[in-house]
């Protein structure tokens, strides 16, 4: 199972392992992750599930659709490096992936 | 350990937000969640949408997995229904006559679907739409070919109207008034989202008046006042949903459509907290009190009412928002439109699928419905919440910017 590291914005890390073919945006919620709170349930409806992937890991990552970058390009404090975490799958290419959290979801 | 107990009253949305809201709020003593339902907290909106058409299996429906409760210290108590409370003792009454004591209570019982007295509707393949368990049951239905007729054209009739045409039945939508989701939207929006149902195949028949539904053990054709027969396999009935305040009537809190909490989702008894979509709460925004039926309000209530619970009161201050998935429409709702006097439209609604409409009173922005406009639905929502006015002109104006129509 792959390992995910949440670091929250004040540099508080969470591994968690789980599933492939779960996104990172549960593997947060089911971990207790605070900082993702994914109130849409994952259909990229809601923003509130907001990321930044480590630069490390940024190209490992696919590419997000025309709709989560116009959801990304309106979140506060939007970086290069923004995600919806509820779009991002993780698989064993993203084992060990590092994944920031913002201040704030909204 | 604390002696505090805190008992949490539903088992959904507000319940699963109220239950972790406490722990991060640091809550020490015991939780309970008694919740009718067979199921850990599980996600509604999927019912009517990917879960109903196999896109989604029963394990991906849940909020959180079971472990997170154990973990959390969290006890579940499901497929229980808590028939009484009683507040000199407190204490509630399972009903299977079992006797637990609280120190808190936390009602989150939500809403449950108005009944339409209509002949036929115990036929056999004739539904209501809230619950897991009616989706299992409408599973059995449903298939590629079939029939389908929707009762009531909102959004989740809407949304099971297109979940089932996607998987290749013949429906119809069956709507009372002049146009569908006439009580929430403009007639702009009705009449995009009559256009798309159609050029996918659905059909709409409007001013609808239901006289019977027909068939012997299991359903076979709705009957319509004017003498038409629409053939059904299954019949979904959607016309809304009412506040469950049954126990909390009983347990003689005070009620005006809901249950009444004031800013820190306090009951009448201030021992006793209310979430989601059974309190009547007052928004800061709109200036006046509201019913929601969302998940976000479900969720943001809740962390508020965990908040005041572990004695960090807190304003319930949010942006009302909404979804709804239906083919390939993203609509998304920031705000609350009821009152307006003007629509504005950014997008050509009449012909491609990608539109907005602000809904204005007195020259103050409400509301957006955005459909497949992220920009459109996310800035409005920050700028709303805000309290930033927008001018309808350049909203109006594609070739302004979204956000340079908002006042700086
Ligand atoms: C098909 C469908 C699609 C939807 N789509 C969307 C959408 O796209 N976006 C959106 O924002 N919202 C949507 N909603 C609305 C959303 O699901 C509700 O607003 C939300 O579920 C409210 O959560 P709640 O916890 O307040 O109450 P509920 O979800 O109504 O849950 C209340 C629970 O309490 C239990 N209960 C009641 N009384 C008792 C008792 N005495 N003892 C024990 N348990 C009790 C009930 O069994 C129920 O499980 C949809 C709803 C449905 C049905
Ligand atoms: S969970 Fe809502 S957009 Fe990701």
């Amino acid at each position: 199972m792959p390992l995910i590291t949440f670091v929250s914005h004040d540099g508080e890390a969470k591994e968690v392992h789980v599933e492939s073919g779960t996104n990172l945006m549960q593997a947060a919620v089911d971990n207790g992750v605070d900082g993702i709170l994914g109130e849409c349930g994952g259909v990229c409806s809601c923003a509130t599930c907001h990321c930044y992937i480590d630069d490390a890991w940024v190209a490992k990552v696919p590419a997000a659709e025309d709709l989560e970058k116009d959801m990304l390009d309106c979140v506060l404090e939007p970086k290069d490096s923004s995600r919806l975490s509820c779009q991002v799958e993780v698989s064993d290419e993203l084992d060990g992936i590092v994944v920031h959290l913002p201040e704030s979801q909204f | 350990m604390s002696q505090e107990h805190c008992i949490i009253i539903g088992g959904s949305h507000a319940a699963a937000a109220l239950a972790a809201g406490l722990r991060q709020e640091g809550w020490e003593g015991k939780i309970s969640l008694i919740g009718a339902d067979p199921l850990p907290p599980y996600h509604r909106p999927p019912l009517s949408k990917a879960f109903l058409c196999g896109d989604k299996s029963e394990s991906e429906l849940l909020i959180r997995p079971a472990d997170f409760y154990e973990k959390n210290n969290i006890d579940l108590v499901l497929g229980s229904r808590v028939t009484n409370i009683d507040r000199e003792k407190k204490t509630v009454t399972l009903h299977d006559g079992g006797v637990i004591s609280y120190t808190k209570l936390a009602l989150t019982t939500g809403a449950k679907v108005r009944k339409i007295p209509i002949e036929g509707s115990d036929l056999g393949g004739v539904f209501y739409l809230r619950d897991l368990g009616d989706v299992q049951q409408i599973k059995k239905y449903i298939g590629k070919g079939k029939s389908a007729a929707i009762i009531g054209g909102g959004y989740i009739g809407l949304e099971a109207a297109a979940s089932m045409r996607k998987m290749g039945m013949n429906v119809t939508v069956l709507e009372a008034m002049p146009r569908i989701l006439q009580r929430v939207t403009a007639p702009e929006i009705s009449a995009f989202y009559a256009r798309v149902h159609q050029e996918e195949g659905v059909e709409i028949i409007t001013e609808a008046s239901v006289k019977a539904i027909e068939g012997s053990g299991d359903v076979n054709a709705v009957a319509l006042a004017d003498g038409r027969s629409i053939p059904a396999d299954i019949v979904i009935i959607g016309v809304g949903v009412l506040p469950d305040v049954e126990l909390a009537e009983q347990a003689g809190l005070e009620l005006d459509n809901g249950i009444v909490v004031d800013e820190y989702a306090r009951t009448s008894d201030h021992d006793i907290v209310a979430a989601g979509d059974c309190t009547n709460h007052f928004n800061p925004i709109y200036g006046r009190r509201l019913r929601l039926e969302s998940v976000q309000n479900a969720s943001d209530q809740a962390k508020i009412a965990a908040k005041t619970l572990c004695g960090n009161l807190t304003e319930y201050r949010a942006l009302p928002w909404f979804w709804s998935d239906q083919f390939d429409l993203k609509l998304q709702i920031a705000g609350l439109s009821q009152g307006f006097d003007q629509v504005v439209t950014r997008g050509d609604y009449a012909n491609t699928r990608s539109f907005a409409a602000f809904y204005f009173q007195d020259g103050k922005l409400l509301a957006v419905d955005a459909i497949n406009r992220p920009k459109e639905f996310m800035l409005s929502k920050r700028f709303l919440a805000e309290g930033k006015n927008a001018d309808p002109v350049k909203l109006a104006d594609e070739s302004v910017e979204v956000k340079d129509a908002f006042e700086g």
